[in-house]
């Protein structure tokens, strides 16, 4: 395939005895925003290394652009590459502009690039500070920014909101979007599972080092097959809603005083919204309620 | 591998040598220096009844004597952070993500650590030496000269030590422990054992192999270089009768020094991988 962007075929990584990462084969394409999820241990960060090129996997192959992840040619490649490590450190003895210049310099891209990109992560007032007076936020906002050195067309992002308040999560997934619209290719890991689910197009689920799942995140709950949470608020009596409910298939079904919750298979969903609106005037509200990324997470991982 | 990009060597050895001249490592370093090549030059000659600045053959014995000690040290410390502490802080992923090789990242650091070390040498020393200068021969200021140029390169040799010593450990403080214990074996204890070992064997222990075991410490490389090269120190020091006169050639001897400069380095890169 002419668009698969990052390629791993079939990679295996032994730390001496330790299977960190077990036989994963997987493909980004170009354009799309993959997000990689996993419990710590997982294999996340391994499997982020070795596409980068920093370790060696133990047996498979790995291509970015159909270049395989070492060697001469992939020097080249990194400078099209953006990388964003998690809990990113820098030298606390340079100020922020300092600190991507040398960047800049290493990447072989434009001095002048450096003070732009910091307005656009929102760090030009701390440009000329030592970066030791950075709160976490602002490192990592400058972690940002030295991704983006160089106009990269992948970005590989671990954990990158970490320590960003809410305000600063929105600007950095609408720097992102963006860049994705520009054709730029993202692989992310984050922790905040609801905060990435809207943000992705395709998740791939590690566990143990294997390859769990992967798909969209409509597809990951499809497969998983969690029930459906039904909140409802209702005006009659709880044998009234028992009966109206008789013979339609309830994972549970909790009544309350004027209110009642329902779990059911997706499957029957319509059934049960058919059923509910037989009711009439009795029944005053109804909220469906998908399970969430993390249910889905939670149901493979668990 | 072996396609090396110099301009990448250039950056990273520019960082380290700036780091070191801004928190002003360099400079407080080649106060120690001038401060002890003063006192030195000018009480050196104390034993003999006088003190000022006097014979500089006896002050560079004297400084060789304090440099031996105080220049390995200085080197290890300043060195033996250089990989393992990017690696405890969390930067060495995101250097070597950028499109530089290892062995330009161990070069590019090394080099710029070394022309700081040299700096505060050449600062330090050459100070003294330019005070010096008014009052000795155009060939005792050769012999000083010999004396900086030496001195540099055993604090390369140490600097190349305290790299692979970096590469090779785990964490900063088995580091810092390896680090004195290079320290240790090269200027302290690896002379003992040539000495104990000499006397156990009242004199007879290899004519030949002595000088030999001599060379595979740089410690004592410089030692030989600063010392058999003025007539005057070597019979003071009685160097001449352990050591040919066959092996004490300063290009020889330099020879060597470079080995020891390589050598570890080579060891880092195998292990960087």
């Amino acid at each position: 395939m002419k668009n698969n962007v990052i390629e791993v075929k079939n990679v295996f990584k032994y730390y001496g005895e330790v299977l960190a990462v077990d036989g994963i084969t997987l493909t980004v394409q170009k354009g799309e925003t993959l997000g990689l999820i996993g419990h710590n241990g997982a294999g996340k960060s391994t499997l982020f290394k070795m596409m980068l090129g920093l370790i060696p996997p133990t047996s498979g192959e790995i291509y970015i652009n159909g270049t395989p992840v070492h060697g001469s040619a992939f020097r080249e490649l990194r400078r099209s590459i953006g990388y964003l490590p998690e809990n990113v450190v820098f030298y606390d003895n340079l100020t922020g502009l300092e600190t991507l210049q040398f960047f800049a310099a290493l990447k072989g891209c434009e001095r002048d690039t450096c003070l732009p990109l910091l307005e656009k992560v929102g760090l030009a007032h701390a440009a000329y500070r030592r970066v030791d007076g950075y709160s976490k936020g602002m490192r990592q906002r400058l972690g940002f920014a030295q991704a983006l050195l160089g106009k990269p067309r992948l970005l590989f992002l671990d954990e990158p909101t970490t320590g960003l308040d809410p305000e600063a999560i929105r600007e950095f997934y609408s720097i992102l979007h963006d860049l994705n619209a520009q054709g730029v290719t993202v692989v992310i890991t984050s922790h905040i599972l609801s905060e990435i689910q809207e943000r992705v197009q395709r998740l791939a689920v590690l566990k143990s080092g294997k390859l769990h799942a992967s798909g969209t995140v409509q597809e990951l709950r499809e497969s998983v097959n969690l029930p459906l949470i039904i909140n409802i608020k209702h005006r009659c009596a709880s044998d009234l809603l028992r009966q109206a409910l008789q013979g339609v298939v309830l994972e549970a079904l909790i009544i309350g005083d004027h209110t009642a919750t329902l779990h059911c298979h997706r499957s029957y969903k319509m059934e049960v919204v058919r059923r509910l609106g037989a009711l009439g005037d009795a029944l005053e509200d109804v909220v469906v309620k998908e399970p969430t990324l993390e249910d889905v997470f939670l149901g493979y991982a668990g | 591998m072996f396609n090396i990009e110099i301009s990448q060597i250039k950056i990273i050895a520019a960082k380290e040598f700036r780091d070191r001249i801004r928190n002003r490592w360099v400079i407080a370093v080649a106060i120690i220096f001038t401060a002890f090549a003063l006192a030195i030059a000018y009480f050196g000659s104390a034993q003999q009844g006088e003190v000022g600045l006097r014979n500089i053959e006896v002050t560079i014995a004297s400084l060789v004597s304090l440099v031996i000690y105080l220049i390995p040290l200085i080197a290890l410390i300043l060195g033996y952070d250089a990989i393992v502490g990017e690696r405890e802080r969390g930067s060495l992923d995101l250097l070597l993500s950028m499109p530089i090789t290892r062995l330009e990242l161990l070069l590019g650091k090394y080099l710029g650590l070394s022309a700081a070390l040299a700096s505060a040498t050449l600062a330090g020393f050459g100070l003294v030496g330019l005070l010096l200068a008014y009052q000795i021969n155009i060939d005792a200021l050769y012999h000083y000269a010999g004396f900086m140029v030496s001195a540099i390169l055993l604090g390369m040799v140490f600097l190349s030590l305290a790299v692979m010593v970096s590469v090779i450990s785990k964490d900063r403080a088995r580091a810092s422990g390896a680090a004195i214990s290079v320290w240790f074996l090269f200027v302290l204890v690896y002379d003992l054992i040539l000495l104990g070992v000499l006397v156990l064997s009242g004199g007879t222990f290899g004519d030949a192999l002595f000088p030999l075991l001599l060379l595979l410490n740089p410690a004592d490389i410089f030692r030989i270089l600063n010392i058999f090269n003025t007539e005057d120190l070597k019979v003071f020091y009685g160097l001449a009768t352990v050591f040919p006169v066959s092996l004490s050639s300063p290009w020889l001897l330099g020879s060597m020094m470079l080995a020891w400069i390589i050598m570890p380095l080579t060891i880092a890169l195998w292990r960087f991988k």
